[in-house]
């Protein structure tokens, strides 16, 4: 069975269609790429798969183990294993990281009817999971996201990523904001979690990220619908020549 | 309400003494409203000496003065209260329950949230306990340590017996029977409390009233405590309980005074979570409390936390009068709101002695339709020189139905003295909802970790025991909040 299959979606934004019918199918194990111009729907396209309010589906479906997930709340989603690195990770004041991290863990766990980890256990995991991203431990204690730097809070995104463990990883340009550096870290932390099981979506406007997450599959949106979809080398040529065939194709 | 409905079924019949009551101080029961002869009653039934009789009365009398002046300057509404239609002594008690089979599913789901042990929660849902129990033998332990010690932990009505010396000097002289209405009416008819002294030198070695939560008796609406702490000492004070409570009483009006001699330190933690009515507000607790401490000596230090989750109404102001040079106040609050609950709660700091300092951090929740104000007066007196006062006032919404207010007083008389407010408001988002919900949290789960947040600086006060209790509070009173 596909891990997750997008059906003929349809989705309004404030009375605006912006999904028109995207169809797209990730079987265990892969990692698929989707490119595009800005405002063509890619982040739309992840938060109605994550469900966040405010985005209409009028038409089609997204399967989670052959099972529509979209009556389903966010929270219900995320146990079930989606997982969306945000493209604007949001500033909760107060909560330190740590805490957000050990809420979030415990939420999975019981979910698996497992017990709330223990704090030590807690901290030597954080302790591994934050030196692979090469990020300072005590990163940990300050508030999530709060005066993270952009790259900062792009790190934050994976290190929850790869505490989390989601079968389906939706990464909305996890990239931007990286420097070289760090972009290599990133992409580790992200290929180290590469499984059988797995699957990853990864939103990109730069090539060079599929130089070191090498994708399956690579998908351009325009205008609503995966307008083309290829290998790997169909990002080289896009970053060649830019979306402007794709937009006439459609229009 | 059910708790109103059955309190007027038990003591239908006691209404039937009202004229022949007089004399009969053999009975356990007075009948309702307040007069003279209730209140020399009720200091009969304590067997209280000349002096306590007096001060009740001189308070009575006192209170008949203020007959229509109840406090109309905070921000809360409420139907007037009929005074003559309460009760003073022995207000009649729900019949027990057999076993927790017959309590509330509702209230023990709260209960095993808050890790309430089973023995507490039959106490707290009224279930009758009559075996002897671990816990109580572990308090009276303590409780005898704490005699070797020379310090003095009782029921303030033994107190008035034992050591009537220093209740004598002590009672009244921070909120003096003349204090304000609800402080007149509390000294005239209180009925117990606790009574508190630190010998010279002591750093009392545990948490006042811990071990004793469960042990304690019902002290009931018109609550009195006294604590002195004498010159040196140290003393961690501990009141309420996170678990909610039921009283059949509508209108609580506490007193707590608190005294610092010379060097001397006294912490105060409050955890109020008494019936806030149901969604509509209705049949919840009215809570107008008085507290007060005196930093008299010299580098004394009050400190004062409190978690405000229940009741319907709260009015509280915790506040400390810094007469001793360099003596330190501090006031910690964190105050929920939900659904029609209204809190008019704040300090005062009175700066008096040279070099005092005062720290205030508030922390206003509200939700639901719920009204929250921050009410505080910062006042540095002439002689305080280079004081110092800062303040930090918190406020966060929950929805857009209900409101916060802040309130801050400032007067200063002292050019040599300084003082700092800082307040801000702020919203839980969906943004922030959505972005918790996305990594696996319900949404009320993400609430309390975000309020927990916020006020985090206020918990990290509280002894480690309770704040992890408060904690989880906090989560449940917010329950249904949002959505
Ligand atoms: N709340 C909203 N109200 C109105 N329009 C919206 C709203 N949210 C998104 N849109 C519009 O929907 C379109 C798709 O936005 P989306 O964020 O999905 O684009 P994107 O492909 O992720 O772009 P980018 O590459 O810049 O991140 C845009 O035109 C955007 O302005
Ligand atoms: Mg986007």
């Amino acid at each position: 069975m596909s891990l997750l299959e997008i059906k003929n979606l349809h989705a309004s934004v404030a009375g605006k269609e912006i999904l028109k019918g995207v169809n797209l199918t990730l079987e265990p194990g892969e990692v698929h790429a989707i490119m595009g111009p800005n405002g063509t729907g890619k982040s739309t396209l992840s938060n109605v798969i994550a469900g966040r309010e405010g985005y209409e589906v009028t038409k089609g479906g997204v399967l989670l183990d052959g099972k529509d997930i979209l009556a389903m709340e966010p929270d219900e989603r995320a146990r079930a294993g989606i997982f969306l690195a945000f493209q604007y990770p949001v500033e909760i004041p107060g909560v330190t990281t740590s805490a957000f991290l050990k809420t979030a863990l415990n939420a999975k766990r019981r979910a698996e009817g497992k017990s709330e980890i223990d704090a030590m256990e807690f901290m030597k995991l954080v302790k591994k999971k934050t030196e692979a991203l090469g990020m300072p431990y005590d990163m940990i204690k300050r508030a999530l996201n709060v005066g993270f730097s952009g790259g900062e809070k792009k790190r934050a995104e994976v290190l929850q990523m790869t505490m989390l463990e989601p079968r389906v990883a939706i990464l909305d340009e996890t990239d931007s904001g990286l420097d070289i550096d760090a972009l290599r870290v990133v992409s580790e932390g992200v290929n180290s979690l590469r499984a059988p099981d797995r699957a990853f979506l990864v939103i990109t406007h730069y090539q060079r990220l599929l130089d070191y997450i090498v994708p399956d599959h690579v998908h351009v949106l325009a205008n609503g619908r995966i307008a083309a979809s290829g290998g790997k080398e169909l990002a080289l040529e896009l970053e060649a020549e830019g979306y402007a065939k794709y937009l006439n194709a459609a229009a | 309400m059910a708790v109103t409905r059955e309190t007027a079924e038990t003591v239908k019949d006691i209404e039937q003494y009202k004229y022949g009551f007089v004399t009969d101080i053999e009975s356990d029961k007075a009948p309702k409203g307040l007069s003279e002869d209730i209140i020399r009653f009720i200091s009969a039934k304590k067997n209280e000496p000349e002096w306590m009789l007096e001060y009740r009365l001189k308070a009575y009398r006192y209170w008949l003065t203020l007959a229509d002046e109840e406090p109309t300057w905070a921000k809360l509404q409420f139907p007037k209260i009929d005074y003559q239609a309460a009760y003073y002594y022995a207000a009649p008690k729900r019949e027990k329950l057999a076993s927790l089979d017959e309590v509330d599913p509702k209230l023990l789901e709260t209960y095993k949230k808050l890790g309430i042990p089973l023995l507490e929660q039959q106490m707290l849902a009224g279930v009758a306990v009559d075996a002897v129990f671990d816990s109580v033998s572990v308090a009276t332990t303590y409780k005898k340590k704490l005699e070797e010690m020379g310090v003095i932990f009782s029921p303030i009505s033994e107190a008035v017996h034992k050591h009537p010396e220093l209740v004598k000097k002590y009672l009244g002289s921070v909120v003096p029977y003349s204090d304000n209405f609800y402080a007149t009416l509390n000294a005239a008819v209180f009925t117990d409390g606790s009574f508190v002294y630190i010998p010279k030198g002591l750093r009392c070695p545990m948490e006042l009233s811990t071990y004793f939560r469960i042990n304690e008796k019902n002290t009931g609406q018109f609550e009195r405590t006294l604590i002195i702490a004498d010159e040196g000492s140290y003393v961690s004070y501990l009141e309420g309980c996170t678990a909610p409570q039921r009283d059949e009483n509508q209108l609580h009006a506490a007193v707590v005074e608190l005294i610092a001699l010379d060097n001397a330190e006294i912490k105060y933690s409050t955890v109020q979570n008494w019936y806030p009515g149901d969604a509509e507000g209705k049949g919840g607790i009215y809570n107008f409390v008085t507290k007060r401490g005196a930093c008299r000596g010299a580098n004394s230090k009050i400190m004062w936390t409190q978690v405000e989750t229940g009741s319907s109404i709260t009015w509280k102001y915790p506040s400390c009068i810094l007469q001793g040079d360099n003596s330190v106040g501090e006031f910690y609050s964190v105050a929920i709101t939900n659904n029609r609950q209204q809190a008019d709660t704040g300090t005062k700091m009175i700066h008096l002695g040279k070099g005092t300092r005062s720290k205030i951090i508030s922390k206003g929740i509200s939700a639901g339709r719920a009204d929250n104000t921050y009410r505080g007066l910062v006042r540095i007196g002439a002689k305080a020189d280079k004081a110092r006062n800062y303040t930090q006032c918190d406020s966060l919404l929950i929805g857009d139905k209900c409101g916060a207010h802040t309130v801050p007083y400032i007067e200063s008389r002292n050019p040599t003295a300084t003082t700092e407010h800082e307040a801000t408001t702020s919203k839980i988002s969906d943004d922030q909802l959505f972005y918790c919900m996305q990594r696996g949290m319900k949404q009320e789960e993400a609430v309390s970790l975000i309020v927990n947040g916020f006020c985090k600086e206020v918990l990290q006060t509280l002894p480690m025991e309770f704040a992890v209790e408060a904690q989880k509070l906090v989560g449940i009173s917010l329950e249904g909040s949002v959505g």
